[in-house]
């Protein structure tokens, strides 16, 4: 028959409904937070699908494996089932030293010349794709693969991925310090909320105390109450990109078009979504958090 | 159940507003506390729900001490009484049946059985048709009511009243009084102060009389019940 919390739901009604008390200034506060939220994360899904972008126009990064002259048909058996069992590499493909030679032919019009050599000078070789761009990853897995038995050679184009890299990067901590900053400014508005609704609630509070509320059950309403703000301006931050990104798409198919290229937008993954939702619900359950500590404690009943 | 012992009361500017207060109210007895204006009847009544501490002395219900109790266990302590406030301290932005509900809801009842407990505590003061009307549109002797039902709706063992029938007509005051000596038969411990010279005339319940924050000798009781305010 007793309960130690007030029935869940039911707080959560009446955070709804006090939020929505005055609907212009409620929606007013939601749309705040959406588009302070909707700056960096909105950013943040940019900077991705740049860089699907460049992944798509420079194509897969690829290691080239050249073995030394005297590897055998034996060991290079072995050494394809080593690399097709190699964790990190994605797929792997066997250039032998006559189909180097012929594909030369082929394509630099030299057939004359090559026709010449007594001896192909050509190595036995393997391309591989790493499953990972990183740069750093790919520096890793050449010098692993250097090391293996009749590697004489492993190459790949490091300074497009380590450019990239960096610029990258710049941006990344660019829009981290932007969402702190906004961050900061969301806890700052929940705490301006939840102060005025201390304020007008003032009598109630202590009525309540007076006839024997816990501090904990009259703050429970100020807690729930930033909250779920929070968590509807992230839903508004949600909405913001989402439509925003739908918005950028066709001018953008007309684009790839032209590059011949079908790069689509893609948005928040569900992973993405559920931790802007949790965030902004945690900034404004900060800000509201804060609040109550601050202004609660001024109201003693006498 | 309620025991004063030497309590004296200073406020923040240097009134004293009780001086070596001591009395003793027992289980299940109804008292009426009295004396003029100021004489500190609700300082005194503050001090028994630790709204107020004493700056001497010792304030005991249920043999606890309150006047040293922590913050924490404030709560737990009003919940056992029921208080009717002077100035009412009722809600406007809520229904009468909603003003009643606040102390269930603080306790964490089931909104069914709250349900029950409000209209039941309704009826009793007879205002149960009023249950859906905002208590700004109730006359005084409703408010008056509403306190009482409010301070009820949780079963106290102890009612604290201030001046529950204060400007009040002598009929709704007789109605009202009915109702303490109903929880009085029930068992309740009532303290109510009163300066209402026609209630006070009850021989049947002990007066304790309070003049410039001191208790008089109950042997004066009826000088001080034609309060002398000079
Ligand atoms: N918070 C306060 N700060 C300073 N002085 C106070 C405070 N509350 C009450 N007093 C003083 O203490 C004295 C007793 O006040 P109290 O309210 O207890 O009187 P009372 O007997 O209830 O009077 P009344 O019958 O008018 O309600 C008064 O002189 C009052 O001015
Ligand atoms: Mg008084």
């Amino acid at each position: 028959m007793m309960h130690t919390l007030p029935p869940f739901v039911a707080v959560i009604r009446t955070a709804f409904l006090r939020i929505f008390s005055s609907p212009l200034a409620g929606l007013l506060n939601i749309l705040v937070i959406g588009i302070a939220l909707s700056l960096p994360a909105g950013m943040y899904i940019l900077l991705q699908n740049a860089q699907s972008l460049v992944d798509e126009i420079s194509g897969p990064q690829q290691i080239s494996i050249f073995l030394q002259q005297d590897a055998s048909t034996l060991e290079i058996e072995h050494l394809q089932k080593l690399l097709s069992q190699n964790e990190a590499i994605s797929s792997v493909k066997f250039i032998s030293r006559a189909d180097a030679l012929e594909g030369l032919k082929q394509s630099t019009g030299l057939s004359d010349v090559i026709a010449g050599l007594e001896t192909n000078p050509l190595p036995d070789a393997f391309i591989v794709t790493p499953k990972s761009r990183d740069a750093s990853y790919l520096e890793n897995l050449r010098t692993s693969l250097v090391n293996l038995p009749k590697v004489a050679q492993a190459q790949h184009d490091t300074s497009w991925a380590y450019k990239l890299e960096a610029i990258l990067k710049f941006a990344r901590i660019a829009i981290l310090i932007l969402a702190s900053l906004l961050s900061v400014a969301l806890i700052a508005i929940t705490f301006n909320t939840i102060r005025l609704q201390i304020l007008t609630q003032r009598d109630e509070i202590l009525v309540s105390k007076l006839i024997g509320a816990t501090n904990g059950f009259i703050r429970r309403p100020f807690l729930y109450f930033g909250a779920l703000q929070g968590l509807l301006g992230g839903l508004a931050a949600w909405l913001i990109i989402s439509v925003s990104l739908h918005m950028l798409q066709s001018p953008l198919n007309n684009l790839s078009l032209l590059y011949s290229s079908n790069f689509s937008l893609h948005s928040l993954s569900v992973g993405d979504t559920l931790s802007l939702l949790l965030f902004s619900l945690y900034l404004g359950l900060l800000g509201a958090w804060l609040s109550v500590s601050r202004h609660l404690t001024a109201i003693e009943p006498r | 159940m309620i025991s004063f012992n030497q309590v004296f009361k200073r406020y923040p500017g240097g009134y004293e507003a009780l001086k070596n207060v001591s009395f003793e109210v027992v289980q299940g007895e109804m008292a009426f506390l009295t004396g003029h204006s100021g004489a500190g009847k609700s300082t005194l009544l503050k001090l028994i729900a630790a709204i107020e501490r004493p700056n001497s002395g010792s304030v005991l219900v249920n043999n606890q001490n309150v006047g040293v109790l922590k913050e924490a266990a404030l709560p737990y302590l009003r919940r056992h009484l029921g208080i009717i406030f002077q100035d009412h301290k009722l809600l406007f932005d809520r229904s009468v049946f909603d003003n009643v509900l606040l102390p269930l809801q603080i306790c964490g009842f089931d909104s069914r059985e709250s349900s029950k407990r409000v209209r039941a505590a309704l009826d009793k003061v007879g205002l149960l048709k009023h249950e859906k009307t905002n208590p700004i549109a109730l006359s005084g002797g409703e408010q008056q009511r509403l306190c009482i039902a409010r301070a009820i709706v949780n079963r106290p063992t102890i009612l604290l009243a201030d001046e529950p029938t204060g400007n009040l007509d002598a009929e709704y005051a007789q109605a009202i009084m009915q109702i303490f000596k109903s929880f009085h038969q029930v068992g309740v411990t009532l303290l109510i102060s009163t300066h209402d010279t026609t209630v006070l005339q009850d021989k049947d319940i002990r007066v304790i009389t309070l003049k410039q924050g001191e208790v008089q000798d109950p042997s004066n009781v009826a000088e001080t019940c034609n309060p002398d305010l000079s």
